[in-house]
């Protein structure tokens, strides 16, 4: 099947090296940032996870919500989306690589990754993230491959395929209620210590990772003879409709018991990412952008008239990933770690070579995702689909 | 009758190498050594170390003495740099100390004491529950332990520890005997040639001074204060109910760091 990445037109290549170029750059920080250490980050001991921990958690999101068109296919028997599965699923595999690719690129020692391997740890949530994380990665490496191979040839895929795609189903949900772990149990850190985070983690997931597949779904079509379908895009808008509302209606909650309360705890957070806390206030008009977004998002999603115009739900998939990315990819690690356990504030924003790296990573999960994606709308061209 | 030499040493050869002769070996060799050295895999059992310090006998002097006794013994570079700040024990006021607890009316002593934070040792400490590699750990004696050479610098401890008591090497610290701005801030670095410097990119933090209590002695901060005000530390073990720590307890009222998260530290602060 990789014979199908070997021949593309142009515009292929070019993107291809494009991605390659950026990935270079990010290398290049990479090796300066494994010289010199993490101290060329913005972070320090108040806020000691950045915008690599960040992009993880987000990332987490994009990989579970394949499983909003595996479910519906294999558990609902909704036939259409029979024709995306695997799009949801390469999608899966691209992000879970960028998801290990960040928290590799964040640890202060990664020479010694082994070591979470050599002295395993079950007490340690970031252990059993590892194993959903990979699991998840090698899933979707199973399912999609043998799944397009077999479409390819005309068959039907092996039986033990169907075993590892009902196994494969909860496990989606398992990698970010264990991402939602890692922040939800430490004692002292008010805006995740809430019994929420999981749920919210997981309607964030939900809206902004079908967003990205709708949106992938249109420029396939116009880059490709393979058209995902009408039926396709209109449904996957209903899902990304409900879990966008589901998300605005968490975040609600948190902020009704935060400021219900009046607990000064449950409030700071909120305030320092809104408004500012002690003249600290650098993240509040992202945090608003974040909510002007949300808030479009929300007003195209519900309207059944700008929902089913494929032009207004482009915009509105946009908003979503515009405002969940500000959300859990920037508000949602600072806030946490702001104020610091003193009770001050420490700013923190991420430096040139960071951001550099950061790119090089999602430029790595592109140019998979670019790759896999050739594969699938090749074979999908082939077989005349 | 019996066996030659060579017999006997093939004999006690191969039993050691099986592993047959070694208890045997110890019993008649040194009577009680090995049962101190498998002693050595739960060090100070039994025993629950914590600190008291008295808030009202800590000044500047007791705090200058107490943290360069302490930095200078485990080779804590001064970095010059917030952001990257390596400490293990250091001064705070009392409403950063406490948060939450002050009020505007609090008496004028508190609202201008000094306390001196370091890592609080907890009973229950989450940043040994969230450590995905053992790198730090809990010894039977309460001492939360830190091995910086399996740490794989994934700083989850920092984002667990709710008292601020772990620093992380975002660089490495051995370059404060390179770049010339350091150079004059660390003069002799490092200070104590017996204790090892670290590697950046892994987490460190109060030890208690586990060294110097295996030998009897105890820890430099509270050996350093007590020079200066005689008192201001005391260091023992809460297990026992006539140390000193202990009887001190039963008369002063003393207040830990947000007991409320129920990470039970092991430092208290007597007002």
């Amino acid at each position: 099947m990789l014979d199908t990445v070997l021949k593309g037109k142009q515009g292929y290549w070019g993107w291809l090296i494009f991605l390659l170029a950026i990935m270079g750059v990010g290398l290049g920080c990479y090796l300066y940032q494994f010289q010199e250490g993490l101290r060329i980050t913005g972070m320090s001991r108040d806020v000691s996870w950045g915008f690599y921990i960040a992009q993880f958690t987000y990332l987490v999101g994009v990989a579970a919500s394949g499983v909003m068109v595996v479910l519906p296919y294999y558990l609902h028997d909704y036939k259409a989306f029979g024709r995306i599965t695997i799009l949801g699923e390469f999608l899966a595999i691209a992000a879970v690589t960028m998801c290990i690719l960040f928290i590799f690129v964040d640890l202060g020692n990664p020479v010694r990754i082994m070591n979470v391997l050599l002295y395993p740890t079950p007490n340690s949530i970031l252990f059993w993230d590892m194993i959903v994380l990979n699991g998840y990665l090698l899933l979707n490496l199973f399912i999609g491959w043998n799944v397009l191979s077999a479409e390819r040839k005309g068959t039907h895929y092996p039986s033990w395929v169907k075993v590892l795609i009902y196994i494969s189903i909860p496990w989606a949900f398992s990698i970010h209620t264990v991402t939602a772990f890692l922040y939800a149990g430490l004692p002292g850190r008010h805006y995740w210590l809430s019994a929420i985070l999981a749920a919210r983690f997981l309607a964030s997931a939900f809206c902004s990772g079908p967003a990205l597949l709708l949106l992938l779904c249109l420029i396939v079509r116009k880059v490709s003879k393979f058209d995902p379908g009408k039926e396709q895009i209109r449904t996957l808008g209903g899902i990304i409709a409900y879990a966008m509302l589901l998300n605005v209606f968490f975040f609600i909650l948190e902020l009704f018991t935060a400021f219900y309360s009046q607990i000064p705890g449950h409030m700071h957070s909120f305030q320092f990412l809104f408004s500012g806390l002690e003249g600290h206030g650098r993240l509040a008009p992202w945090m608003w952008t974040a909510a002007g977004f949300a808030f479009v998002a929300v007003l195209l999603l519900v309207i059944p008239a700008t929902r089913r115009k494929e032009d207004t739900l482009a915009i509105a998939c946009v908003s979503v990933i515009i405002a969940t990315w500000i959300d859990k990819g920037l508000g949602l690690v600072i806030g946490g770690f702001t104020p610091n356990p003193f009770g001050r504030v420490t700013d923190y924003w991420p430096t040139t070579p960071e951001i550099l790296i950061t790119l090089g990573v999602w430029a790595t999960g592109f140019f998979i995702l670019t790759v896999l994606y050739k594969m699938a709308v090749s074979i999908k061209e082939e077989v005349g689909a | 009758m019996g066996i030659d030499r060579r017999a006997f040493l093939k004999i006690a050869g191969l039993s050691t190498i099986l592993g047959l002769g070694g208890k045997a070996a110890f019993d008649i060799l040194a009577p009680g050594e090995l049962e101190a050295s498998t002693n050595a895999a739960s060090p100070g059992a039994g025993k629950r170390w914590a600190m008291a310090i008295d808030a009202r006998l800590v000044d500047d002097k007791v705090i200058s003495e107490a943290t360069s006794a302490c930095h200078r013994h485990h080779n804590v570079p001064d970095l010059d740099s917030a952001k990257e700040e390596i400490k293990w024990i250091w001064e705070e006021d009392y409403e950063h100390s406490f948060p939450g607890h002050q009020h505007e009316f609090v008496s004028d002593d508190i609202k201008h004491a000094k306390f001196l934070l370091l890592c609080n040792h907890c009973s229950n400490p989450p940043c040994c529950r969230v450590c995905p590699t053992k790198a730090t750990w809990q010894r039977a004696d309460g001492i939360v332990m830190m091995d910086p050479h399996r740490c794989i610098g994934c700083r989850f401890c920092m984002a667990a520890c709710p008292f601020g008591a772990r620093s992380f090497n975002w660089g490495d610290p051995r370059r404060v005997t390179r770049v010339p701005e350091l150079v004059a801030k660390n003069q002799g670095f490092p200070y104590n040639k017996d204790y090892p410097t670290r590697a950046k990119g892994v987490v460190e933090k109060c030890t208690f001074c586990v060294d110097l209590l295996e030998k009897g002695e105890q820890p430099l901060c509270m050996t350093a204060a007590n020079k200066v005000k005689k008192g201001s530390f005391t260091f023992g073990d809460l297990s026992d109910p006539e140390s000193p720590i202990r009887s001190l307890l039963r008369k002063r009222y003393s207040l830990r760091r947000k007991f409320e998260l129920g990470t039970n530290p092991n430092v208290f602060y007597l007002i």
